[in-house]
């Protein structure tokens, strides 16, 4: 019998592994023979721990299981019991996705280089290493892939840069820093299919002619880390990193750089310095990255999602994935719905659906049962969203229109308890401590933007004009998206829900 | 557990700083390393890595005080980490840290009494789905009340 429980963090955050001893426990005490694989999650969250028993009708689901129901389910042999859920792949959060990326995270044991294979793995780089840098650039131009990290610059472009760009060394730089909160995709596809991840590099290394890449992953994942670090040394024994690809003429290692806690190096340019033994510091731009990154040689730096999506574009054609979408916005997101939500995970669809059918059919509205009052998109970075936009559909330039962005695709549902102007401070107070330092607008205005929304809340209403003047300021000049988009929860927040800026209010609370 | 932290050594800062002298970029997984076997990055070794590196030691210095991550002085013997970004506080994160905080009398950055615990704030562990989150060491906690976090503490014996 073969038995699956997540080794995701979230999965072991809810017990999971207390649940696996037990499976094992369980087993010996009964003398069954049973095999027990510690898969990624599936991203039902608040399922988790989901144990998955394989039957021949496929595999079925148990959640949420603890350790103390181990026995009983031993007893019911896997079959009737309070915990079943039925087929997983019929549980309707599962059903209406549309995975791509994540076709492989919760499926396979995340470290068996021979399963990913047998599930389509390494198909896409097989058939990049039969074509030329140029054509594989095109390819993924050609597929409207985007950066799912948060800008949305096209991927290819950025490749195509860097393929023309003239120098003896190149490299791949793997933007792990996944720093939003409510966003755990990076996190997931790295410890539930960590080898979508290096396959993705591998190609981007050969499209380009760089034959080194460096993963930056946050130190506040762990568990990402040691999986990216084992997986990369399965990959260098079985010869898909190293001096010969595949045993192809191209060679590409990489290795895994962990971050030291601060924010700002999600930022490409501070990332780059990072990596190179410096303050997280935002360099101008241009130069690119693309032209004068890492070490000051041509990089290409990309989003984990955004570098994981690869594989499978090149395995089924730029065609394939481009027919997914809405406008602009081509292919699949994996959404992140987060915060105070009943059904919280991931959900990976094509563009398009709207944020009211995904915070309120798939999220199924609050866990506290409360309404809906703001939903924050897109990190601490982004837009509240009121309940009155809820018919934007999701894509980059539908949120742009709306006020908003969609970042990363982290979704955060608050319920009506939440206070705005409290948000609204945590967004300032946020950016004060994150800030790099290199410009005034972030370092300074995010502290007088604290002291303002503190003088508004003390009931000096002529604080409304000053804050949004420091926000025009702090959004035209700062130089990277953290001083230039904190004014996004603070404007959204204030345009959104003035009743929450009022002195009247703050009584009231207090 | 963390393993036990030795007391710094110049052999023994030497022999990392020597140890990861050829990477590119270098300076990173070296106070990574400091920090691990110390507990912190030693004052001493700022001059030695300085030299390592052809940089002054205002640059190292620079680098060291700029990351969350690296401490001046040891910390407690276990690190609770305790999530205050947007998606943990509409769990009601802020309150269920309060009291965590109140119960082991500290406050955020803090070190009980018995140098057992340093309890640190973090702005997101990646758990948002099942919030509000903790991570004792290495161990993730999500729907982490004051409750589950007392009980983590104490399986773990911090």
């Amino acid at each position: 019998m073969r038995i699956y429980v997540p080794r995701d963090a979230a999965a072991r955050a809810l017990g999971a592994d207390a649940v696996a001893r037990a499976v094992a426990a369980e087993a010996e005490r009964r003398g069954l023979a049973v095999e027990l694989v510690r898969n990624g999650t599936r991203g039902m969250i608040w399922l988790e721990p989901l144990l998955e028993v394989e039957t021949a009708a496929g595999r079925t689901a148990f959640g949420p299981v603890s350790a103390a129901d181990v026995p009983g389910l031993f007893d019911a042999g896997f079959g009737a019991h309070p915990l079943a859920l039925g087929p997983v792949e019929a549980i309707p959060f599962f059903a209406r996705q549309t995975r791509l990326t994540f076709a492989r995270c919760g499926l396979t044991d995340p470290l068996s280089l021979a399963e990913y294979e047998a599930n389509g793995g390494l198909a896409g780089l097989r058939r990049a290493l039969g074509m030329d840098g140029r054509a594989i650039v095109d390819e993924v131009t050609g597929s409207g892939l985007r950066g799912r990290g948060g800008a949305g610059f096209p991927t290819g472009i950025k490749w195509a840069t860097v393929l023309d760009a003239k120098a003896d060394r190149k490299y791949v730089v793997c933007n792990a820093d996944e720093g939003d909160s409510g966003t755990f995709a990076d996190r997931m596809i790295m410890e539930g299919d960590p080898f979508v991840l290096i396959e993705g590099m591998v190609i981007a290394g050969i499209a380009v002619g760089a034959d080194m890449g460096y993963l930056y992953v946050r130190s506040e994942y762990p568990d990402a880390i040691a999986a990216m670090q084992a997986a990369i040394a399965i990959a260098r024994d079985a010869g898909l990193l190293g001096r010969s690809v595949l045993g192809s003429d191209r060679a590409f290692d990489m290795e895994v750089r962990v971050g030291a806690g601060a924010y700002v190096c999600g930022e490409e340019t501070s990332l780059l310095n990072s990596l190179e033994g410096k303050r997280g510091v935002v360099r101008a731009k241009p130069p690119l990255p693309a032209i004068a990154g890492l070490f000051g040689k041509p990089t290409i730096i990309n989003n984990v999602i955004s570098l994981a999506s690869v594989p499978v574009i090149l395995e089924k054609g730029a065609a394939f994935y481009k027919d997914f979408g809405l406008g602009r916005s081509r292919g699949t997101i994996p959404l992140q719905i987060a915060g105070n939500v009943r059904y919280g995970g991931l959900f990976e669809t094509a563009f398009g659906m709207t944020l009211g059918e995904i915070v309120e059919e798939i999220g199924g509205g609050t866990a506290s049962g409360r309404p809906v009052k703001a939903v924050q998109v897109g990190g601490p970075l982004g837009a509240y969203m009121p309940v009155g936009k809820f018919d934007t559909p999701f894509g980059y330039e539908e949120f742009d229109g709306q006020g908003g962005l969609i970042g990363h695709a982290g979704i955060v549902v608050f319920d009506d308890t939440v206070d705005m102007m409290k948000m609204a401070r945590f967004a300032m107070e946020f950016c004060a401590v994150e800030s790099c330092g290199k410009c005034t607008p972030c370092r300074i205005g995010s502290v007088r933007g604290v002291e303002t929304i503190d003088r508004i809340a003390r009931g000096d209403a002529a604080g409304v004009e000053i804050l949004t003047d420091l926000c025009d300021t702090m959004k035209d000049g700062s130089l990277c998206a953290l001083g230039g988009f904190t004014p996004f929860p603070v404007m959204s927040a204030l345009r959104h829900f003035p009743e929450d800026f009022s002195a009247s209010h703050k009584e009231a609370a207090e | 557990m963390r393993p036990s932290q030795a007391a710094p050594t110049t052999e023994h800062i030497a022999a990392i700083i020597e140890e990861h002298l050829g990477r590119e970029g270098p300076l990173l997984p070296m106070l990574h390393a400091l920090q691990e076997a110390f507990g912190h990055v030693p004052q001493q070794a700022v001059p030695m890595i300085a030299e390592a590196l052809n940089q002054t030691r205002a640059e190292v210095h620079g680098v060291v005080s700029f990351y969350h991550d690296f401490r001046a002085e040891p910390g407690g013997r276990h690190v609770l980490r305790l999530c205050r970004a947007e998606a943990c506080q509409a769990m009601g994160g802020e309150a269920a840290a309060a009291e965590t905080l109140a119960r082991l009398g500290v406050d955020w950055h803090g070190t009980t009494a018995d140098g057992r615990l340093t309890v640190e704030p973090v702005y997101c562990l990646g758990l948002c789905a099942c919030g509000p989150s903790a991570m004792l060491d290495d161990v993730p906690l999500g729907r982490a009340s004051p409750e589950r976090v007392a009980a983590l503490l104490e399986e773990a014996g911090a």
